[in-house]
């Protein structure tokens, strides 16, 4: 298991473009929304906690189709299909990695942003925290829509149709929690709802993924 | 004699080809009937003037919506755990259907609204989990589409539908989180008295029949040319092959 998990990091590491791009996206997103909404920090504060949350969604969802598809290419899925490890964890230690390399940076860099946001300072906490208990949930939702389209040419398109109304629950839950945060009030109720979301997710999604992989393969 | 039997292509072909033309001459009376007398022969409400005969295609056609997704979701489970083919067929025609009958909806509500609520659109619950829903049935039918191989396709969607109705639901929960909205209340229920007045409560009762009886009849005819577009391909397989 350990094995998978480092293989999957350091491919990600030292293959190129998985690593850095996502978060190189994130920062992209946080940095033309100023240039297309205009300086005002009032309206850019107001506005931080959605911006910020649907970059992560976006650069969460960049580097999905790569999650699975170049395991296909070469064949070794077929090999992990077959190995003594349950396909469920496979498919659960592959979002795993994903999150390593995409939701937890996003997370650790989400701050930073939320300066450049003018995000109100009461809502730094909420922001990390939500990031945190949330980009799981988008790693795991979408590695069963990636398994969903592992046997399509070209699903990157695809993979974010279906893909994204899934995340609609996360996305809500969470930018509420860090905008009743930013306003001083208590964001514990959608912070809460928002990771029981993401604890289901965890829990069931990796059989519905590994299903859908296991008819992908047949 | 058990329903299953009608999950023989054959059984359903001879029996859907003998009802098929009953459940359309019913669905169309219905319909003519109901928005005729809804449309014509009902007073104006006395705030919302005629505007309110809008609900004889809005309700409907919003109910059969989500109706649609529940269908789907029967079928795709029948096929998952029996593995009929007409099911997943039935669940693949029911798809297209569906997302008519939500746009229609969104589209019938924007229309009622521009003049009742002085806009086309609100980031109301119910208008933003209609909007979720499209969304939804977009890309289970974008995945139909994609993929080649159609038991594939149908185990593949079926999973899809699962797992994107307990999403669905979710999202219309957590929308419900920004306000209670625009949207009135339900205007139909049944353990309320009286819903509607009855001049419009009637006409709209027939309506719905009427939309369940088309949702029923376009299913119908979209299933016989699913399973119609199946044997032929099988057909051109089998002669390619000799």
């Amino acid at each position: 298991m350990l094995a998978l998990l480092t293989r999957d990091l350091r491919l990600a590491f030292r293959a190129g473009g998985g690593f850095g791009l996502g978060l190189a996206f994130f920062l992209l997103v946080a940095v033309l929304v100023p240039l297309g909404v205009g300086p005002e920090g009032a309206v850019l504060a107001r506005i931080a906690p959605g911006i910020l949350w649907v970059g992560a969604l976006l650069a969460c969802l960049l580097s999905l189709d790569r999650l699975f598809a170049l395991d296909v290419e070469d064949g070794s899925l077929d090999l992990l299909a077959t190995a003594p490890m349950p396909l469920e964890v496979v498919v659960a230690l592959k979002a795993l990695a994903h999150w390593l390399v995409t939701g937890l940076p996003l997370t650790l860099a989400a701050p930073v942003l939320g300066l450049l946001l003018f995000l109100p300072e009461a809502g730094y906490p909420w922001l990390v925290a939500a990031l945190a208990l949330g980009t799981p949930a988008l790693s795991v939702i979408g590695a069963f829509g990636a398994a969903l389209t592992v046997g399509v040419k070209r699903g990157g398109l695809l993979l974010s149709l279906l893909v994204l109304p899934l995340y609609v629950p996360t996305l809500i839950f969470g930018a509420e929690a860090v905008k009743r945060g930013a306003a001083a009030l208590d964001g514990t109720t959608p912070l809460v709802l928002m990771a029981g979301i993401t604890l289901g997710a965890v829990a069931l999604l990796p059989f519905a993924a590994a299903a859908a992989i296991r008819i992908n393969l047949r | 004699m058990s329903i299953w039997e009608y999950a023989n292509p054959k059984k359903f072909m001879q029996t859907s080809a003998v009802v098929l033309p009953f459940v359309a001459g019913l669905a169309g009376l219905c319909l003519l009937v109901g928005l005729v007398w809804g449309f014509f022969l009902t007073p104006d409400d006395y705030k919302q003037g005629s505007t309110v005969k809008i609900i004889y295609l809005h309700v409907p056609a919003a109910m059969m919506a989500i109706n649609a997704w529940v269908m789907m979701l029967v079928t795709s489970l029948i096929w998952l755990v029996r593995r009929h083919h007409v099911s997943a067929l039935a669940a693949k025609a029911a798809a297209p259907v569906g997302l008519t009958f939500t746009v229609i909806a969104l589209v019938t509500g924007a229309i009622w609204g521009q003049p009742m609520w002085g806009t086309w659109w609100a980031w109301d619950p119910r208008l933003t989990s209609f909007l979720i829903l499209t969304l939804f049935y977009l890309g289970y039918i974008a995945l139909w589409a994609a993929i080649e191989d159609p038991d594939t396709a149908a185990d593949l969607t079926a999973v899809l539908c699962l797992v994107g109705s307990v999403f669905a639901l979710l999202s219309r929960y957590a929308v419900l989180f920004w306000n209670q909205g625009l949207h009135q209340g339900a205007s139909l229920s049944m353990d309320k008295k009286e819903n509607v007045a009855d001049v419009f409560w009637l006409p709209l009762l027939v309506c719905i029949a009427g939309f369940v009886l088309l949702f029923v009849a376009l299913v119908l005819v979209r299933t016989r040319t699913e399973i119609r577009a199946r044997r032929l391909s099988a057909l051109l397989a089998r002669e390619r092959l000799a």
